[in-house]
């Protein structure tokens, strides 16, 4: 019968049961204790890190010939909620990697492949993905970052801003504009490149200071005439803006998963609260001001979830997910500051107290409507796959 | 291991339908030794074997995801595993040991949910094999096995002949988190299935449980302001 149909289909295979299992169980016992305290210090996670490099946690993407497990979107989310629910500043610094790998993943040659990519799964390695810059960030084509062909080399100068990873990574994927006429087109005028963060020139910024996710390590990178040698450009010049908006479809899921994972955390802590305290004689639970609050918190998580899970799935697929992957994004990005924001609610003058778990998840939860693409970008998206959807 | 236990409203058992099952911690550091003694080399191979009905095999999964070799489903469900004790398991546990040809038979010392502590002393017992319990350290030394046990005065060091029973008590080791490529290497492993019956095992239990009930609700305390009420109250309620 249908329903007994209903019954049997699996929402997960067994083996992603076991691996949601494995991050949760890391999560919950090694990311948790000590997230508040790297939140204070800020400093970088690198044990917990290790750690997760250790277990299989981290660099799922890298495909199997180069030593990793080849993972599809879907299963590298299911992980990504489990520890975002320990620590997003944590989950950050090992998103990151996944960031910065992805253009390798998707355009590299097996040359670049194997030496880029072969090391992260030898050692406990951190990479960056380098685009953003101080005057240019949504606006992708506005970057000045100029990288001149001099010989065999590619010559770099320009300045990024706001590198997650930025004074870890070992090396750096680049975006640069290799044509200097102002009327090449955006989709001919940049390049990407891999660089090795030894290489001379360049001057890693201080640590910035943070609302929150503080335990991340973020950077400006300045290029003072760094040499790229041409075996590290990325399919060839003038294929940069393709690749790095390319990466985007396979690193928004996870960031949307992120975001589900922080506002999960808020929900069942505000939850847990609920049902200890008490006021006019009951638990605060017991108050529907307070139980419709959190309903609507289960709400929003569950639906941010489904979000995740339907762009991941889409492009496990092989389909094209872009409109998937912006909404999935935009609104895990913008629940989860709501969430974050009623769990303080919740727990009341507590809430606003850093003893309290929930001011800690508020602070974190911000950056999901800025970085990987603002809420503003995800909405021009958003509204451009659906006109051309409609017009069809 | 937070887990609200309800005894069943007919007093027969606790609920255990819907209540998330998982390794008991004592085997956790079991599979753990096993695994560590074939790492060194002492063992060829480790078989992870579990008693119960379906779900037990995600249990044994997560033990092949350790490093176990191999797996064995012992497949009991229903009226004969509610009723399932030690001494089926034990009866169960030595048959496999001696079909398999073991040289080692280790577990958990007892189960956090019934705390019996008797499977692994039955099963030396049926098996007629040294035994060595409460094991906080393990060394194998040619045929013989050196158990340090944990016992109530301090620590026994013993020196047993292999085939030997062994149980894990919580100071042996720390298990370690199956990783990611050990839970997909995990999956080509084998899991063989099989009926108490084909051990030529009877699962009747000779243990009867009459009634389970939960423990008395706490009573409230009660304040006093001086010691002279504290002594008259205790007087008064056949304390003192």
């Amino acid at each position: 019968t249908s329903r007994e149909k209903a019954a049997s289909i699996k929402l997960m295979t067994d083996q992603q049961k076991e691996f949601q299992e494995l991050a949760r169980k890391f999560s919950r016992e090694e990311i948790v204790p000590v997230a508040a305290a790297y939140d204070r210090s800020g400093e970088y996670p690198f044990p917990i890190i290790k750690r997760a490099w250790e277990l299989g946690l981290m660099n799922s993407h890298i495909p199997e010939d180069c030593g990793g497990m080849g993972l599809g979107i879907f299963d590298s989310c299911l992980i990504t909620e489990e520890l975002a629910y320990g620590c997003t500043g944590v989950q950050t610094a090992i998103e990151a990697n996944s960031l910065g790998q992805m253009p390798v993943i998707i355009a590299g040659n097996d040359f670049q492949k194997k030496k880029y990519l072969g090391r992260m799964t030898e050692e406990p390695l951190m990479c960056a993905y380098g685009v953003t810059e101080p005057g240019a960030g949504s606006d992708v084509a506005g970057l000045k970052t100029r990288a001149e062909k001099k010989g065999d080399e590619y010559v770099v100068n320009g300045q990024k801003m706001w590198i997650t990873n930025g004074g870890k990574a070992n090396w750096y994927f680049l975006l640069a504009r290799t044509d200097a006429d102002p009327k090449c087109p955006t989709s001919k005028a940049f390049t990407g490149f891999i660089v090795d963060a030894d290489s001379p020139g360049i001057l890693v910024g201080r640590k910035e200071l943070n609302m929150g996710q503080r335990c991340s390590d973020t950077r400006g990178i300045t290029f003072e005439d760094v040499r790229i040698p041409k075996e590290n450009v990325l399919i060839g010049e003038g294929a940069g803006f393709k690749i790095a908006m390319g990466a985007f479809d396979k690193t928004r899921p996870p960031v949307a998963a992120g975001a589900t994972g922080l506002a999960q955390r808020a929900l069942d802590e505000a939850t847990g609260y609920a049902l200890e305290r008490k006021t006019f004689g009951k638990l605060i639970a017991e108050h529907q001001a307070v139980s419709f609050l959190l309903a609507e918190m289960a709400m929003k998580v569950e639906l941010a979830r489904m979000g995740w899970q339907r762009s991941a799935w889409e492009v496990d697929n092989g389909r094209r997910n872009t409109y998937y992957a912006s909404i999935a994004k935009a609104f895990a990005g913008d629940i989860a500051n709501q969430v974050a924001s009623d769990a303080v609610q919740v727990f009341g003058g507590n809430g606003f107290n850093s003893e309290y778990p929930v001011e800690k998840l508020m602070r974190d939860a911000k950056i999901y409507q800025i970085y990987e693409g603002t809420a503003q970008i995800q909405r021009l998206i958003i509204s451009r796959e659906h006109f051309g959807r409609f017009k069809k | 291991y937070i887990v609200t236990i309800r005894v069943k409203p007919d007093h027969s058992g606790v609920v255990t339908d819907g209540v998330k099952h998982s390794m008991n911690p004592f085997c956790e550091i079991a599979v753990e030794e096993a695994v560590k003694l074939k790492e060194k080399k002492f063992i060829k191979e480790v078989v992870a074997v579990s008693c119960g009905p379906t779900q037990v095999t995600e249990t044994i999964r997560t033990a092949l995801a350790m490093g176990c070799d191999r797996g064995i489903h012992v497949e009991v469900s229903g009226k004969d595993y509610e009723a399932m004790g030690p001494l089926q398991i034990a009866k169960i546990f030595a048959a496999l040991a001696k079909k398999e040809e073991a040289s080692l038979v280790i577990l958990g010392k007892q189960a956090i949910d019934d705390d019996c502590n008797q499977t692994g002393q039955m099963t030396a017992a049926l098996l007629d094999w040294p035994q060595g319990t409460f094991a906080s350290e393990v060394t194998i030394d040619g045929e013989k096995v050196k158990v340090v046990r944990e016992i109530d005065g301090g620590l026994e060091t013993i020196k047993i002949s292999m085939p030997a029973v062994l149980t894990a008590d919580l100071r042996l080791n720390t298990p370690r988190y199956a990783t990611l490529p050990n839970i997909m290497k995990a999956k080509k492993k084998k899991i063989a299935n099989m009926k108490p019956a084909d051990l030529g095992v009877d699962m009747v239990s000779r243990v009867e449980v009459l009634r389970v009930d939960e423990p008395p609700t706490r009573l409230a305390g009660v304040k006093v302001e001086t010691v002279d009420d504290l002594v008259a109250k205790l007087k008064a309620n056949g304390t003192i």
